[in-house]
């Protein structure tokens, strides 16, 4: 009794012209977005998006040969017509590419497009009166609303009846395999090995694609299926790592398209398939430069750290090996501890600047080294070392020199090029490395150029070389 | 003929020919489908060159798809090196997206403006021509001109490239720079055959005389020359079918490429199916009966050479061989008289005296080659072209000294001798090797 009220809701909700246009295109992009974007994941990862592209052109082909059987454009002979090109388009690309020795890009380029000629060349026979390449081609999705059914009570655009349908199918079909689909995709040897056909579960997939294409065909379209297949999957891929989050980011990035692409045709007055593939595309492009792991962003700001880190360092150990030959010539004289800073082992800004060797990260990094308590300044302007830079610079010079040490032993390389390969690589050589070092050498003293290398300092920093 | 389907015939000829020649080059570097990708890509370029001029402006609309496509492959190269995307996702990606993006724009401006000044979507998607006129007949040849201007000029930097890139840039050449100027040459083309004959068509007509022109030749130069002519060819035939038949005249001559295509792959030499198909057949049957040669040869020994006699049953268990094979294989053998049977319903069958001959030549020969093999050790046995080449063909320098270590090691199955079956004239049952080991 309670629900008759709500029905009546739903009924006035759909007849108000503004929104239900609207609501209802938005839900058929989202479901045949979903089927597209689970499909497109395998496929990307398959290395085979474009065999989404040549099954949903070779589509057209099946689509008119079977309305020239049939001669009727009622659903079932369609839909076996367009699953039967799809599925040849995906033998003939295999076959051309084994039996032919063709290259597979070339192989599917001749199929689709001989394909889809010869779908043109049959509609073009039989005229323009049932069957409409502009639908095919650009689709729908702006008129799903005119062409409605009445389905339990609601009034459901009829697309919706081949689309729901085909989303269940390509979900169950997910599920049911999904280990096959899984094994298949990522390592086809082993899938072969456990007695997993691997040339099935393609047969499979490609039928799925070939079910789904046809049933989204009207109402989006050939390329956008071809977009809705491959850009969010692709840009799922980039922004995680497994297969099921993947899908879930796949079909999310699908139904923002559907959304955003919907209002925004609406708000241009322009084609919602159309800018639904492109909405995904501006996805897509985000994904590419904001990327938490992948992003061209996050990578560039990978790299500039990591120089930052190096600039550091190298200034650093420069003035470690300042204070070092500083104490040195102390030692000479009194015999005392080697390297404790001295009132005259400072080193002045430009001198640190000169060993940064980059102007801007060398400034920015001295002022960052002074903030974290590595580096102090004197009245006079000069740079010191503290305990804790002593410290540091005490383990990059201990990096260096057991690396020089390593590399001398066990490379034959004149001693005046075992510098500039330490040079670089004292930034990556953690305590655990030292100590490796040190012990495959016996613990040395003394590196090949005759100086000593410092020992391990008792208590080290912690935010230091990862 | 009338005049207009001789102007058609000309245009489509000549856009035939200039695909196929710069077809080859994105063929053989493995980027047919970036044709594909450029002519989808192009779609926005035309409607931004339509929306920023605000008429049908045709060398606007040409420069606007130009440089579109140029755009999406910029992005696709992009894609391909700095994103975990392989290719084909890069490439669909573009070429949706760009499309989609098309489409967009194209129902904006039919949206926008009205009736007559649309920019004509739907020739852009399908083509239109039959209605070429003069002036496209002078685009497209000078489109063509400009093409072959190019390739001769870059001749023999598009060869290195289009092969090996990786040489090209270790030469110390602009690989990067010559691979874009290949992709911008075949943007020129797509974006001269758009109106001609569409999106889809136009990529057809780069893929198809390219990869038909391949199975006839190895050499870059004939190959360019075949494409360039195939693409012709298909041209010329397409117009005619679609003139006679009345078909749309763009998938005609894709579908004639098509048909050329298919006639190449089966019946051109040595790369042909047929070919391929029947020099195989005829390896595999000489494969088999060496095989076979050698097992009956083992079969003798494993019974000391005593006896000529051994049983069907034992040569059929090859393990090398499927049954059906075996018998097919064995069955050629007693043709050609290597071995006869006393009695063809019977297990047994005896080998004839040039049979032995056969069977010693097969045995020596496989341990040539398992000798020489051994002497390589692992330097590349295509040396020799393992299996297409018989020991005698190999100079005589390298084979006596193989053909003595044989014999000095005592293995040489020619020293063999095959006795004739002494238990058989006493002892009429046949496997009885262990009385013959008595005497």
């Amino acid at each position: 009794m309670t629900l008759v009220p709500l029905e009546n809701v739903l009924f006035a909700v759909s007849r108000s012209t503004f929104w239900v246009t609207d609501i209802q295109t938005i839900l058929v992009g989202l479901v045949g977005n979903s089927a597209c974007a689970i499909l497109g994941c395998f496929l990307v990862l398959r290395r085979m998006s474009l065999l989404g592209d040549a099954v949903s052109h070779s589509v057209l082909a099946g689509i008119a040969v079977a309305f020239l059987i049939s001669g009727t454009t009622s659903i079932m002979p369609m839909f076996l017509g367009a699953l039967v090109a799809g599925l040849l388009a995906a033998f003939l690309t295999q076959t051309l590419h084994e039996v032919g020795n063709v290259a597979e890009d070339s192989s599917m380029g001749i199929v689709f497009t001989s394909m889809f000629a010869i779908g043109v060349v049959v509609i073009s026979q039989l005229g323009r009166v049932h069957l409409d390449t502009d639908c095919v081609l650009y689709g729908r999705l702006d008129t799903v609303s005119l062409d409605t059914v009445q389905f339990a009570g609601f009034l459901v655009p009829h697309a919706m009846l081949r689309l729901v349908p085909v989303l269940m199918i390509v979900v169950l079909f997910t599920v049911v395999f999904w280990k096959e689909l899984k094994v298949t995709s990522f390592d086809p040897e082993l899938a072969t090995a456990m007695g997993l056909s691997a040339v099935v579960m393609h047969y499979l997939l490609m039928s799925m694609v070939a079910t789904t294409t046809v049933a989204a065909l009207h109402s989006v379209g050939a390329i956008v299926v071809v977009a809705m297949i491959i850009v969010p999957a692709a840009t799922a891929h980039l922004l995680t790592d497994r297969l099921i989050s993947m899908l879930i980011v796949a079909v999310f990035c699908g139904g923002i398209s559907s959304v955003l692409g919907c209002l925004w045709a609406r708000w241009v007055n322009s084609n919602a398939a159309g800018l639904m593939a492109v909405v995904a595309g501006v996805q897509f492009g985000l994904a590419v430069v904001f990327a938490p792991k992948r992003g061209a962003l996050s990578q560039l700001i990978a790299r500039q750290k990591l120089i930052f880190r190096i600039v550091s360092e190298d200034i650093i150990a420069m003035m470690y090996r300042h204070a070092e030959s500083q104490a040195g010539e102390k030692t000479a004289k009194s015999g005392a501890e080697v390297a404790r800073p001295g009132d005259d082992a400072g080193v002045s800004r430009a001198d640190c600047l000169k060993a940064a060797g980059k102007r801007w990260y060398g400034k920015l990094a001295v002022s960052q080294l002074r903030r974290r308590g590595f580096l102090m300044e004197n009245s006079d302007g000069m740079l010191f070392l503290t305990e804790r830079g002593l410290d540091r610079g005490r383990s990059l010079v201990r990096s260096h020199r057991l690396w020089e040490a390593y590399l001398d032993e066990n490379f034959d390389l004149p001693a005046d090029h075992l510098h500039e390969p330490a040079e670089r690589f004292e930034h990556y050589i953690g305590p655990n490395l030292q100590e490796k070092l040190s012990q495959s050498l016996d613990r040395p003293s003394r590196d090949p150029h005759g100086r000593q290398i410092p020992v391990e300092s008792p208590d080290l920093p912690t935010d230091e070389t990862k | 003929m009338g005049y207009n389907a001789l102007i058609v015939l000309l245009g489509t000829g000549i856009l035939g020919a200039c695909a196929g020649m710069v077809g080859t080059f994105a063929v053989l570097r493995q980027r047919a489908l970036v044709g594909d990708a450029l002519a989808h890509a192009a779609l926005p370029g035309v409607c931004v060159a339509f929306l920023i001029v605000g008429e049908r402006n045709l060398p606007a609309m040409l420069l606007g798809a130009f440089f579109a496509g140029i755009l999406g492959i910029s992005i696709i190269t992009g894609l391909r090196r700095g994103t975990r995307l392989k290719d084909d996702a890069a490439i669909g990606i573009v070429l949706s997206v760009f499309y989609g993006g098309g489409i967009a724009l194209s129902r904006f401006i039919q949206n926008q403006t009205t009736g007559g000044s649309r920019a004509g979507l739907e020739s852009y998607i399908l083509g239109k021509t039959s209605g070429m006129i003069t002036s496209d007949v002078y685009w497209i040849a000078g489109a063509a001109i400009f093409s072959l201007v190019f390739v001769l000029l870059f001749y023999k930097e598009f060869k290195v490239v289009a092969f090996d890139p990786g040489f090209a840039a270790g030469q110390g050449w602009p690989a990067f720079f010559l691979d874009l100027m290949l992709m911008a040459l075949v943007a020129v083309t797509v974006v001269i055959g758009l109106p001609a004959v569409g999106v889809i068509l136009v990529a057809a007509l780069l893929i198809i005389p390219a990869s038909a022109a391949r199975f006839w030749t190895d050499r870059l130069g004939v190959m360019l020359v075949l494409a360039a002519v195939i693409g012709a060819g298909s041209a010329s035939v397409g117009t005619w079918v679609s003139s006679q038949f009345g078909w749309a005249a763009g998938p005609s001559i894709v579908l004639a490429g098509t048909g050329l295509f298919l006639v190449s792959m089966m019946f051109s030499p040595q790369k042909g199916v047929v070919w391929r198909g029947i020099s195989g057949w005829g390896a595999h049957r000489r494969v088999s009966r060496e095989t076979l040669l050698r097992h009956v040869y083992d079969l003798l020994e494993q019974n000391e050479f005593r006896s000529k006699r051994i049983s069907r049953e034992a040569i059929q268990s090859d393990v090398y061989f499927s049954n059906q094979e075996s018998k097919g294989a064995l069955e050629r053998l007693e043709s050609e008289g290597v071995v006869m049977s006393e009695d063809p319903n019977a297990g047994d069958i005896l080998v004839t005296e040039s049979g032995w001959k056969a069977v010693v030549e097969a045995e020596r020969e496989h341990r040539l080659w398992g000798l020489a093999l051994q002497e390589m050790n692992g330097s590349p046995a295509s040396l020799f072209e393992v299996g297409n080449t018989a020991w005698s063909d190999l100079p005589v320098g390298i084979t006596a000294n193989f053909e003595s270590i044989l014999k000095e090691s005592g293995r040489d199955p020619r020293e063999q001798r095959l006795r004739n079956d002494v238990s058989e004239a006493v002892n009429a049952s046949g496997s009885s090797s262990r009385e013959g080991a008595d005497r």
